[in-house]
């Protein structure tokens, strides 16, 4: 990955482009997303959208089957039966309703996202080249390798692949990122995306993929869910779901039978709202809002996942192989230190070194200059009557000549012969100092004055703030991190063992990657990984989570199964966490879901069956006031915790990097214990509030 | 009340000692390690190998499996009936017995061959002594045996990786009967029939009593019958007053050495668990939610019975249990065991798939009879059947794996194997079958006119008896709160019904998830793995089983025992 891959023009405003910017979402709902949320929840109600999840479908068919007999009885029951079974038959639709309205909120930030994509996708004329001729062809009848000339301002018409020039582009519509980046043809950055502008320059693009399959297409898709399937642990708790509302239709219907043995038949509005409040409807209502929320979470940080197997296989992912530049280190090396020659003052050292980079624009040079300035307390200013000399392959060194001074800066062999051309002596001192820098992974650039040699500077590989904290975050969650770069295996252990990682893997190439990849998913791990180039696209393939930077190659991104639209590779850390958290949200709220039927249970079944048998009035310990009011709270409670718990289930369950045991162990006192006392204390409140509005 | 408390402390003494002994030498006999008594057993093993042409090598997969299991139990359920059908005509019979009618054959056979145990006869009357030893006790081995087999071919199913196959079931059927139930039921027998338990093949003796009646003193195999039945959580007992009968029970001793056994394998299953699992917490964890579930069922039922009836309290007469009075609930209990160890029978028994009882369940306190009916609601997983207390206890830690282990952010996983789709589908159609047999016969039981003459006892303790009745037939128990006249065509149908989806749909399942999860790699362990070897996974699992039964069931539960203790009409 080359350092300049991407050209940073602060003085560029940092405007919001029309197109519309992923980053610039509204991270909040507006009104607008409610009130569309709104109407979708009643349109959901139809039983074929319905039947896709078995437990809001029972609870609609209830709803249905009350609603009949409420009709039916209404004329002969008592005024207070009907106000009974209106408050449970209302209550039930809200219930439906509720679980409606959570999967349409979390829909909602897609749908507005994919609306803004979609006018950047409108018809664009594209400039193909036909023979000698160019011909204007609607980019919509563009065909596989079409060429197509693309000039400044215009919006690349497809996806495809620079074959000839080199342009600076504005990826915004797609990135979010105002700051243009730069395109070319050949290796690694050659391709670009349909939808996004040409700032500079005249580039042929060959087109990669038909219209409508575009990348910017799929990206409407997936943010919009259109294209969402059922990840396999949703499958496999879809199951268990239906399973223990199977088992619990069981329960209630043999539960006639039984009443009718003990004298107290009941009516199908009490045994279906004992049903509804028995079967897992909490998490039966929030299950795909969650999936939807976690999806739209890796697309608030840029990413876009091509399926949610891959976010999900990103929370199982065991170990994670990591390019040492650019996720480890910054991409560049920087001076880290001036070490002196004997009878060499730190100041002397340090101010011709900033002098010999003055003119330096390299981020090697500018790193001087910063050391010189922060730690040995030179002032950097202009030198008037200086006169340049630049680095050359030949030399392998730079300076410059001011006041009769000769000050040069470079590859250690390349100043000493210099010095030893200026009739110098480089002091025995020197090549120790040398070589100990070289084995420590990092370089030395010796700095000269004329006959005398001055110092040596320390330019390494500087591991980025904070990520040895995530390393160590990472193994306590029990993932393995691997680096991967190209060094030497002596550079490369001595960034390991800065940087905190498990393992590295030095010289590497697409080869040992690969064997790497296979080596650990042999031994069971799943392995997630980050690449760029077109080498890179069969361990891509192989990884279980392969997130391609969008900077890199057409072939990098079909083969991953996520594509990172920022091109930060640290971003791999973020998904697993999303991974992760997507499981955990979806764990605990099943549990909540399940330890909450227990006080619904001590609300219901004394208050069927207090009647006949009075003395079960000491299972009533909530003491509710009646029967109905008893019922109807369970009811009322079973509908609004759904409400009360679409936030989380958007937000997902605070995050902390930890053990598995102590997460299990936080997560089932909040969620298990939680769940078990909440609506103890929550049907109370109800049957207090229901029998003060006069509910008998 | 001391001597109740040794005889209790010394009962869990025992248990911790014979399960760590027993359960290593059964995972060595699982794994065909080297093994006590090689010398001896191998020889044998190799002689019934030539003699029935099976190959021990011969790994299956688990259809393979599985249709041997069923396979063997169809030819072991026609040979049954036919021999019952003539006993008349075969040896051994001093009696003179008749045959018996088809259904009641039918019933017992299927009954034998589930485990269940369940009977609608006496034995002393109807059972010829071929019968009992040729039939009847020939079940009790390999009925267990098949139990312990399938257990087996799970827990190879958790342990190896990247395999299609699951063992051999017919050399895992000899191993488990000649290395590990013979010799443990033929020492057992010595001592019960030292103790004076009775063992020859003689005919009834008619004898005058000191009153001057004449009264019909049985003969029989019963020793060598009585051990099996309780090391093989069978219950069937030889008489019809079972372990409370002297001659299958003489002594307090023997009361406590038929206790123990009936849970000597269970438990040591969960060790066994352990050792194949290579990680004893994974056995601690399973035994801490077997015995956890266990005690507290045990310690509930006996102060329900030791406190006594609260009428008679109230009527102001002492129930305590003194030295020379045994005190407590004692109706349908014998005076020798005392409601202590009545009740702690009578819930190892429950809680173990065996059924065998020394006293009447009938006759418990409503709450003391209600825990002794969820003790076999849960499954039988506390610590269960020989095998199917183990293969349940796992489905349930499957069930709760998935359950919390998505609170960890990982895709569930046990013993390193994921747990995804197909395995949810199956724990699941294990999870329903139990329930949907029990309370859909229990409910058309109660209002139908036929079934409902049935019912000694109107109102909730009615319930009881026939929830009671379908709970242990359909959880292969085969004790019966009696009070209930089972021998109708109704009860004998649904009743055989039961039975059999108890004993086959549950077993079938829980091959499919062996052979699945055998097929599976195995997740290395790490610091991001849900813990499952940990006190709180143990308690999550109990807690887990709990829950899924309690509120399954508590509806049935609240109108039978619980309002019958509310009402307090017993």
């Amino acid at each position: 990955m080359s350092p300049s891959s991407t050209i940073e023009v602060p003085e560029a405003p940092q405007q919001v482009t029309s197109s519309g910017g992923t980053k610039k979402r509204s991270a909040t709902f507006n009104g607008a997303m409610v009130r569309r949320a709104l109407v979708d929840s009643v349109i959901k109600l139809s039983p074929r959208h319905m039947k896709a999840n078995p437990v809001m479908f029972v609870v609609e068919i209830g709803s249905v089957l009350t609603t009949f007999y409420l009709i039916r009885d209404f004329g002969t029951a008592s005024s207070s039966e009907n106000v009974f079974a209106l408050g449970v038959v209302i209550w039930l639709w809200f219930t439906v309703l509720f679980a409606n309205f959570a999967e349409a909120i979390a829909e909602g930030r897609g749908k507005a996202q994919a609306d803004t994509l979609r006018k950047t996708r409108a018809e664009t004329v594209a400039y193909v080249q036909r023979g000698d001729d160019i011909v204007e062809v609607a980019s919509s009848q563009l065909q596989l390798g079409d060429l197509c000339v693309v000039t400044p301002g215009q919006l690349i018409p497809g996806d495809g692949d620079i074959v000839d020039g080199i342009a600076t582009v504005d990826e915004s519509a797609i990135t979010g990122e105002s700051a243009p980046v730069i395109r070319e043809s050949g290796g690694d950055r050659s391709s670009v995306t349909g939808g996004t502008r040409v700032l500079s320059d005249r580039i042929v693009v060959q087109i990669t993929s038909k219209p409508g399959e575009t990348f910017l297409d799929r990206m409407i898709a997936l943010v919009e869910g259109a294209s969402r399937q059922k990840t396999p642990n949703e499958i496999a708790l879809d199951i268990l779901l239906a399973g223990l509302t199977i088992i619990f239709m069981f329960t209630v219907v043999s539960l006639q039978p039984f009443s009718i043995y003990s004298g107290a038949p009941q009516s199908i509005i009490v045994l279906v709202a004992l049903l509804v409040c028995l079967i897992p409807t909490t998490i039966g209502a929030l299950l795909s809002a969650i999936g939807i929320a976690g999806m739209d979470r890796l697309v608030q940080r840029n990413v876009l996942a091509m399926s949610g197997r891959a976010v999900e296989a990103a929370g199982d992912v065991s170990t994670l192989l990591l390019d040492k530049t650019g996720t480890i280190t910054f991409g560049n090396r920087q001076a880290d230190v001036f070490v002196p020659m004997p009878n060499v003052e730190q100041h002397e050292l340090a101010s011709a070194a900033m002098l010999s980079s003055l003119a330096d624009e390299t981020p090697e040079g500018r790193s001087i200059v910063d050391l010189a300035e922060t730690h040995y307390g030179q002032v950097a200013e202009e030198v008037p009557a200086a006169e340049l000399v630049p680095f050359t392959a030949q030399t392998r060194m730079s300076g410059l000549d001011v006041d009769g001074r000769s000050i040069r800066k470079g590859a250690a062999d390349s100043v000493r012969r210099w010095v030893e051309a200026q009739g110098g002596t480089p002091p025995v001192e020197l090549a120790p100092v040398v070589e100990a820098i070289s084995k420590g992974g990092g370089t030395p650039l010796v700095v000269a004055d004329g006959q005398r040699v001055l110092g040596v500077i320390h330019l390494k590989d500087v591991v980025k703030p904070g990520i040895a904290e995530k390393f160590v975050e990472m193994r306590k969650m029990g993932i393995r991190t691997v680096m991967i770069t190209g060094d030497n295996p002596l550079t490369a252990a001595a960034i390991a063992a800065e940087a905190g990682v498990d393992d590295f893997l030095a010289e590497a190439t697409p080869e040992d990657k690969m064997a790497l990849i296979k080596k650990e998913q042999a031994g069971g791990h799943l392995v997630a990984m980050t690449g760029d180039g077109t080498n890179d696209a069969p361990a891509l393939a192989q990884a279980d989570v392969g997130v391609a930077m969008n900077s890199g190659t057409q072939a990098a991104k079909e083969a991953g199964n996520m594509v990172d639209l920022d091109s930060t590779p640290t971003k791999l850390i973020d998904i697993v966490e999303i991974g992760k958290q997507l499981l955990i949200t979806r764990g605990s709220l099943t549990t909540f879901s399940i330890t909450n039927d227990i006080a619904k249970f001590f609300a219901i079944i004394p208050a069927m069956f207090v009647g006949v048998f009075p003395a079960l009035h000491t299972l009533n310990i909530m003491h509710l006031s009646s029967p109905h009011s008893a019922i109807l709270s369970a009811v009322i409670f079973n509908a609004l915790i759904i409400v009360a718990l679409i936030p989380l289930a958007l937000r997902g369950v605070k995050f902390r990097p930890a053990g598995a045991a102590a997460v299990l162990r936080r997560n089932l006192l909040i969620y298990g214990l939680g769940g078990f006392i909440i609506p103890f204390i929550g049907i109370k409140l109800i049957d207090m509030i229901i029998t003060a509005l006069g509910v008998k | 009340m001391s001597q109740n408390v040794i005889a209790v402390i010394v009962l869990i003494v025992l248990l911790c000692i014979s399960t760590p002994l027993l359960g290593s030498y059964m995972a060595k006999v699982f794994q065909n390690k080297k093994a006590p008594g090689d010398r001896f057993f191998l020889p044998i093993e190799r002689l019934i190998y030539r003699v029935t042409g099976v190959d021990p090598e011969g790994e299956q997969r688990w259809t393979t499996y599985a249709i041997s299991v069923l396979a063997f139990s169809f030819v072991s359920v026609v040979v049954l009936y036919g021999m019952q059908r003539l006993q008349a005509h075969l040896p051994f019979n001093p009696d003179h017995l008749a045959n018996l009618p088809a259904p009641l054959s039918f019933n017992t056979a299927v009954s034998f061959l589930t485990n269940t145990n369940w009977q609608n006869y006496a034995g002393e009357d109807t059972m010829a002594q071929f019968t009992q030893m040729a039939g009847l006790v020939v079940q009790n081995f390999v009925s267990a045996a098949a139990g312990i087999a399938v257990a087996v071919a799970l827990m190879r199913g958790l342990t190896r990786k990247r395999s299609n196959t699951l063992g051999n079931f017919w050399a895992d059927l000899t191993r488990i009967v000649i290395r590990v139930l013979i010799p443990i039921a033929a020492i057992a027998a010595i001592i019960l029939i030292a103790q004076g338990a009775e063992q020859n093949l003689h005919a009834t003796h008619m004898i005058t009593t000191v009153a001057g009646q004449s009264q019909g003193i049985p003969g029989g195999p019963v020793g060598s019958q009585e051990t099996i039945k309780q090391l093989g959580t069978n219950g069937g007992g030889f008489f019809n007053a079972n372990a409370g009968h002297p001659f299958e029970s003489p002594t307090g001793l023997t009361n406590m050495l038929l206790n123990w056994l009936l849970l000597s394998i269970p438990f040591a299953l969960g060790w066994t668990f352990g050792k194949m699992a290579k990680d004893r917490k994974q056995g601690y964890a399973v035994l801490g939610a077997m015995g956890g579930l266990f005690l507290i069922g045990a310690l509930l039922v006996m102060p329900f019975e030791a406190n006594g009836n609260i009428h008679i309290t109230q009527a102001h007469v002492s129930q305590a249990i003194t030295a020379t009075s045994p005190g407590g609930n004692m109706e349908g209990k014998e005076i020798r065991n005392g409601p202590i160890l009545s009740a702690l029978f009578n819930s190892s028994s429950t809680s173990t798939s065996t059924g065998s009882i020394n006293s009447a369940n009938d006759s418990y306190t409503p709450l003391g009879g209600g825990v002794i009916l969820f003790n076999m609601m849960l499954g039988e997983i506390s610590p269960g059947g020989t095998g199917s207390g183990l293969y349940g206890m796992l489905i349930m830690a499957m069930l709760a794996v998935f359950i919390a282990g998505l609170m960890v952010g990982r895709t569930p996983e046990y013993l390193g194997k994921k747990i995804q789709a197909k395995e949810m589908k199956l724990v699941v159609l294990y999870l329903l079958m139990v329930p949907f047999v029990i309370l859909t016969f229990t409910a058309i039981s109660v209002v139908m006119h036929s079934s409902l003459a049935s019912i000694y006892n109107p109102g909730p303790h009615g319930l009881s008896e026939v929830t009671y009745a379908f709970t242990s037939a359909s959880n292969n128990n085969g004790s019966a709160f009696a009070g209930l006249n089972g021998n109708t065509d109704w009860y004998n149908t649904t009743l055989g019904i039961c039975m059999l989806v108890g004993r086959f749909a549950l077993m079938v399942p829980v091959l499919a998830i062996a052979g699945s999860l055998a097929r599976k790699q195995r997740v290395p362990a790490s610091s991001g793995t849900f813990p499952t070897g940990t006190p709180i996974f143990a308690l999550m699992l109990a807690g887990i089983a709990v829950i899924v039964v309690g509120l399954t069931y508590f509806p049935v539960l609240a109108l039978g025992p619980i309002v019958e203790h509310l009402v307090g009409k017993f």
